[in-house]
């Protein structure tokens, strides 16, 4: 428990002093490299104006991760059941993972009217793809003995996946959703860029954008630290979920003593 | 003597590697025999068992099985207990009752009274993992008997347990295999295991593996502790290892 939560608190306030000490020293000027006091008061004077823009950011984060896990899951289904389909279907999921998000953005704003939407839709293309190829990855490798004695007693395709390949898919799986929530945000992020000031509600990115154009560096700062964060939280909140579903046997969730 | 339950006809299993791991083996299995099949490691034995049970074709000949119709007419044990990881004793002893869709009541009950058999009674919603491998392999064997088959098949289910162990759950099992009139063909490498349990042992040669010897033991049932000292077992250990040694130089 120390080595979790004070060392890298150490680190973490080290680094922000030497940070401090070094813009004092050297004399920076805020608008090139504001310090950590600086930031700090910027996100405390305009609070509302930074946490509006969060929740925007977060929604569209996990209606995309909820999409994912639940079209991601299924797709993983779907390609463990045969070669075929998987060879069929796979070279379009990569394709589509590989296509720079950047890229596709634009053309999916021009599509879809709902800017909430469309940042969506493009959260969700970064997403989707380790909750895919990971599941698929679970649904095979189950224990082939076990396969074998499922075999004997003559299981039917539904009972193998549910009594079987489903629970040993289940750790591959959520290694995959933890994966996905850390790139749920980037594409977030990346679609709202994109957007620019795209609809009513503004996420954090118009705020990064709009503080670099008014030159308000310690602004930008503090958008960027925001959502630092809420990536740390959303990896955490997905580890702790996953422990608790794997608790009883998988050694990723175990406790360390023996 | 009576039809047998199992007729190894004429069988020979070649792998697509090109290995030749049986040759033209013969074997019938009667009702409420203890047979083993003995050979080095690597004869094929493991493969004749799956042939047996029907888990991998032969590449020529066949096997005849009679009345095992039904879906749990046959059990399988492994090496490995292979139980689920991710669920309780009793979930894993019930999955045979479960895959074969047995009302709730009725799998309560048998699950509870094969988890007794094996002695393992208060650790039904442990995990495998809390368990020793003794445990864990006595796991095996109550998911094996839970819905009362007819043949039992074992391949060097006690391989990886120490000494005393192993001679416990022997004991065991032949109790159990009394008890419940079960046919079992049971693998192992060793003679003295062999030796204490069969009514009947198959020797086989190394790969390719073929039946060399088929000895009978030469003393009834029950078996306890006190046969592993006396002279009859020290001379059927004896033509067994005979027996297995001129297998392996032929």
């Amino acid at each position: 428990m120390i080595a979790r939560i004070v060392a890298p608190l150490i680190v973490g306030v080290a680094f922000l002093a030497l940070w401090e000490a070094a813009v004092r020293h050297f004399a920076v000027p805020a608008y090139v490299l504001p310090g950590p006091v600086a930031i700090a008061t910027a996100l405390w004077d305009d609070g509302l104006g930074f946490l509006l823009p969060l929740g925007v950011t977060l929604k569209i984060t996990f209606a995309a991760l909820a999409a994912a896990v639940v079209l991601g899951g299924a797709l993983g289904v779907l390609l463990a059941q045969s070669r075929w389909i998987e060879l069929s279907f796979l070279p379009y999921a990569v394709a589509l993972q590989v296509t720079p998000i950047v890229a596709i953005a634009p053309l999916i704003i021009i599509w879809i009217d709902d800017p909430f939407f469309a940042a969506t839709i493009c959260a969700w293309i970064v997403a989707f793809f380790p909750i895919v190829s990971n599941t698929t990855l679970g649904l095979r490798s189950a224990d082939r003995n076990l396969a074998d004695l499922f075999r004997l007693y003559r299981a039917s395709r539904w009972q193998t996946l549910r009594y079987l390949k489903l629970p040993t898919a289940l750790p591959y799986f959520f290694a995959g959703v933890r994966i996905s929530g850390g790139l749920a945000l980037i594409g977030a992020v990346v679609a709202e860029f994109v957007a620019g000031t795209g609809g009513t509600e503004t996420g954090l990115a118009f705020r990064i954008l709009e503080s670099g154009f008014r030159l308000q560096i310690p602004r930008m700062f503090a958008a960027l630290f925001l959502l630092a964060v809420a990536g740390v939280a959303i990896y955490l909140v997905l580890g702790w979920i996953a422990n608790l579903a794997l608790r009883h046997w998988h050694e990723s969730a175990l406790p360390e003593e023996r | 003597m009576p039809d047998p339950i199992v007729a190894v006809e004429a069988v020979e299993k070649r792998f697509a590697s090109g290995t030749r791991a049986l040759d033209r083996i013969d074997l019938n299995v009667h009702a409420g025999e203890f047979l083993t099949l003995l050979g080095p490691s690597g004869c094929g034995k493991s493969t004749l068992l799956r042939i047996i049970a029907g888990l991998t074709p032969p590449s020529q000949g066949q096997v005849r099985r009679s009345g095992l119709d039904g879906r749990t007419d046959t059990a399988f044990v492994f090496q490995d207990p292979t139980l689920m990881p991710w669920a309780t004793v009793a979930t894993n002893v019930a999955l045979p009752l479960a895959l074969t869709r047995v009302a709730a009541d009725e799998t309560e009950r048998r699950t509870r009274e094969a988890i007794m058999r094996v002695g393992l009674t208060g650790f039904e919603r442990a995990h495998p993992r809390e368990l020793s491998g003794g445990m864990r392999m006595r796991a095996s064997i109550a998911r094996a008997l839970v819905a009362r088959p007819k043949l039992l098949l074992m391949d060097e289910p006690f391989a990886a347990l120490d000494e005393i162990t192993r001679f416990r759950l022997n004991e065991e099992l032949l109790t159990l295999w009394q008890d419940q009139g079960l046919t079992i063909v049971f693998v192992t490498h060793s003679v003295f295991e062999a030796a204490f349990m069969s009514s009947r042992i198959a020797v086989m040669s190394a790969r390719p593996g073929r039946i060399v010897a088929d000895l009978k033991a030469p003393y009834g049932y029950p078996r306890g502790p006190a046969l592993r000292l006396s002279t009859e077992y020290a001379a059927f250990c004896r033509d067994l290892s005979e027996a297995l040694i001129g297998a392996v130089a032929a």
